[in-house]
């Protein structure tokens, strides 16, 4: 278990490493450093003064310096000018000596956003609280209504209830976050129809979350997860339903209640379990949309103004932020599967 | 010219697409009349949900097919008294009616989700298609062969699975990244997996028959090198490997580079799915004994791992197709690559968005178009494997 651990470990810091060094590489190609250059300097400089300023500004040292300095791993770089020191690690009017040689993400100096004026760290710190708050409720949502649709259509394979929910959760992974935060709020927000029961946007939720601005965003995200997960839990039900034991069960008398609720949903729950894990990186997606349709200024939102903005540190902030999410959740479903299921623990 | 009521507006709208309803119903007819001979498709027409799937999808190909038949009015034809204006609004000139509404620039609604079903259709699924070239081609060695192969290989898919998707689109077609040529470098290494596969293919089963393999194998590689050459090529980028006369397939910049995207966003899912199918299949009595045989390891690989993998691979297609539509649309929404100008109905419903509260229908209808695809596939995938699982 120990050995598989460690593995999964280095495996998982191995990919982080990759993948940040393809995010810094596409995110420093020359046109973006250009473009950063020119919003930086003035967008009226001409291409010897581009190439100054990058110089200047630390762009110049090859790709892998660079990410290496990123990463903190490699000494940022100082440049003198007229007796004046300039570094990546030295502040507007610090002692250069008193700067500290290493500054990268490993030591906590996650650069500056040009699109906000601030650090990347207090911006993706406090975007970040906002997802995690739409997340929780996400979830909140989700994992209950998704198992119990599961369980219900799986104990009984083909009857109505089973078709009727099957036929619903094929509905609900047809459709996109972007089609199904449409459609409730043209029905649930819009002058047309004049429900108007709930808000259409969700900006007032990041100081004062209420039922009426906050339900549609967390029911956009959880509806087009329900149906995958009812899916999954729909299967590997009917699977332990079919089971020997649970025949064994029923023939000894055990109620048809009793042999759901005691026998079969424990072993029913080792798969979806793994799922609801995997679900995270693709719900990121789905925070990322709905984060935009409800305009509400989350990391989602961040990340895409980033992106959109060519704000280069901030942008590798983002994913670095992503990148670990979706590692992690996938280490705790790998392990997870291992320590639920009890054939592959022993073994 | 008055305004319509909904029962004449849906009226107006079943007249419109009366070639599709026609196309529709000589496919059913023809394959229920002839479902016995017709193998795993004729089986389909056995299961309602199969066929409700169906028919949903056809009528989306078949309106991609026709739609130059059903439109009303000019897709980009701004008009502008009828920005946002009610689905059954007449127009100004009195020549007919904006069937489903004006959008904010006074564009046809209902002409523009019909000819945005255009754009899904072609791009959904040949770039599946690519996707499941890519993924076989590389996921039956590494099941079969095993090593530092597999390892290799799953680290690399499980690299670009591990990207958030739309991080990866927003890095791949921003104007920045396209100004380096680097989609274009992508598709030269992705459109190079559909000929290795053919050849591959070629060679392992003609082997023992030398001249045949030869011409069949020079076939390929002039017609697919052509196309390839002209389909990654375009004069006036990064890429331009052919003359303009010579080149064939014209496709727009921005085009190309969301097709690639989608196919190397689709790759290493399906390389795990052939990677995990080959794993199980390899350990069957057949293909012991074409080992026995002494055939060679793509032969195996190709004519008798496969084919016994279609069932899965099959309905995995279907739901793929699905996938990328929503993928595509994805795309749309953050106004990647597509022009804002184009029909299809991610765009559409990013355009409509903003005045969702006030006039909804812009957004809506492309928003349930795309629905109702997606849930077409979903269905057709079912009814297979349902019917697939049977045999």
């Amino acid at each position: 278990m120990l050995k598989f651990l460690l593995r999964r470990l280095l495996t998982m810091v191995l990919t982080a490493l990759c993948l940040t060094f393809i995010v810094f590489f596409l995110t420093n190609l020359p046109p973006n450093l250009e473009k950063l250059a020119k919003s930086e300097a003035g967008s009226r400089i001409s291409d010897e003064e581009v190439q100054s300023w990058l110089n200047k500004n630390g762009h110049g040292s090859p790709l892998v310096v660079r990410y290496g300095e990123w990463l903190g791993v490699m000494p940022g770089w100082r440049l003198e000018e007229n007796g004046v020191t300039t570094g990546r690690c030295i502040e507007r009017g610090q002692d250069p000596e008193t700067a500290p040689k290493f500054c990268g993400v490993l030591q906590g100096d996650w650069g500056f956003s040009s699109v906000f004026k601030d650090e990347v760290s207090t911006i993706i710190g406090t975007r970040l609280g906002l997802t995690g708050l739409l997340m929780f409720w996400v979830m909140v949502v989700m994992v209950p209504v998704s198992l119990i649709i599961g369980v219900l259509a799986g104990m009984r394979e083909g009857s109505k209830l089973d078709r009727s929910l099957s036929t619903f959760s094929i509905a609900s992974t047809a459709t996109p976050e972007y089609v199904s935060g449409v459609i409730l709020i043209a029905v649930f927000a819009s002058s047309m129809v004049g429900l108007k029961w709930f808000k259409g946007t969700a900006t007032s939720a990041m100081d004062n979350i209420t039922f009426e601005n906050f339900f549609l965003p967390v029911i956009t995200i959880a509806l087009y997860g329900i149906g995958y997960i009812a899916r999954m839990t729909r299967a590997s039900m009917t699977e332990v339903m079919t089971a020997q034991y649970i025949r064994t069960a029923r023939l000894k008398g055990v109620s048809f209640g009793n042999v759901v609720m005691k026998h079969a949903l424990r072993n029913a729950l080792i798969a979806p379990f793994t799922v609801i894990m995997l679900q995270f990186p693709w719900l990121l997606n789905g925070v990322v949309i709905v984060e935009t349709l409800f305009n509400y200024k989350g990391f989602g939102w961040t990340l895409v103004q980033a992106a959109g903005n060519n704000d280069i540190e901030l942008l590798l902030g983002c994913s670095v932020v992503a990148v670990v999410v979706v590692l992690t959740t996938q280490l705790i479903s790998d392990v997870g599967y291992v320590y639920l299921n009890p054939r592959i623990r022993i073994s | 010219m008055e305004e319509l009521g909904w029962g004449a507006i849906t009226l107006a709208i079943m007249k419109q697409f009366l070639p599709v309803w026609i196309a529709l119903v000589v496919t059913f007819v023809a394959s229920i009349r002839y479902k016995r001979r017709l193998g795993l498709y004729g089986k389909l027409f056995d299961s309602t949900i199969g066929m409700i799937g169906f028919a949903i999808v056809m009528f989306w190909v078949f309106t991609a097919l026709f739609s130059d038949l059903v439109v009303t009015h000019d897709v980009l034809a701004q008009i502008s008294q009828m920005k946002n204006k009610l689905p059954g609004t007449p127009t100004p000139d009195g020549m007919g009616w904006y069937l489903l509404g004006g959008d904010h620039l006074g564009r046809d609604v209902f002409s523009r989700v019909v000819e945005g079903s255009r754009v899904v259709i072609q791009i959904a699924p040949v770039a599946t298609l690519f996707a499941f070239m890519v993924g076989v081609t590389l996921g039956l060695p590494a099941g079969y062969y095993g090593g530092r192969l597999d390892t290799g290989l799953s680290f690399l898919a499980n690299l670009i699975l591990a990207f958030p998707v739309i991080l990866l689109f927003y890095l791949l077609v921003t104007p920045e990244i396209v100004e380096t040529g680097l989609p274009q470098y992508l598709a030269i290494i992705l459109f190079l997996f559909p000929i290795v596969f053919l050849l591959v293919l070629v060679n392992s089963r003609f082997y023992v028959v030398p001249e045949f393999r030869n011409k069949v194998m020079i076939a390929i590689a002039v017609i697919g090198g052509y196309l390839y050459l002209s389909l990654v090529g375009e004069v006036g980028t990064k890429v331009a490997v052919l003359p303009n006369s010579l080149d064939l397939i014209h496709v727009p910049g921005n085009i190309l580079i969301v097709f690639v995207s989608v196919v190397f966003v689709n790759s290493p899912t399906v390389f795990r799915i052939v990677r995990g199918i080959t794993l199980d299949i390899k350990t069957r009595d057949y293909v012991s004994a074409a080992q026995t045989r002494g055939e060679r390891p793509w032969y195996i690989m190709l004519w008798e791992i496969l084919p016994n993998a279609r069932g899965p691979l099959i309905v995995d297609f279907c739901l793929r197709i699905g996938y990328t539509t929503i993928l595509l649309g994805t795309l749309g929404f953050f106004g990647l690559g597509l022009s804002p100008e184009s029909p299809d109905w991610g765009s559409t419903i990013n355009a409509g968005r903003k005045l969702l509260t006030i006039a909804p229908h812009p957004a809506i209808v492309p928003a349930l178009a795309l629905m109702s695809l997606v849930l077409g596939l979903n269905l057709l995938a079912d009814g297979l494997r349902e019917e697939s699982l049977k045999d």
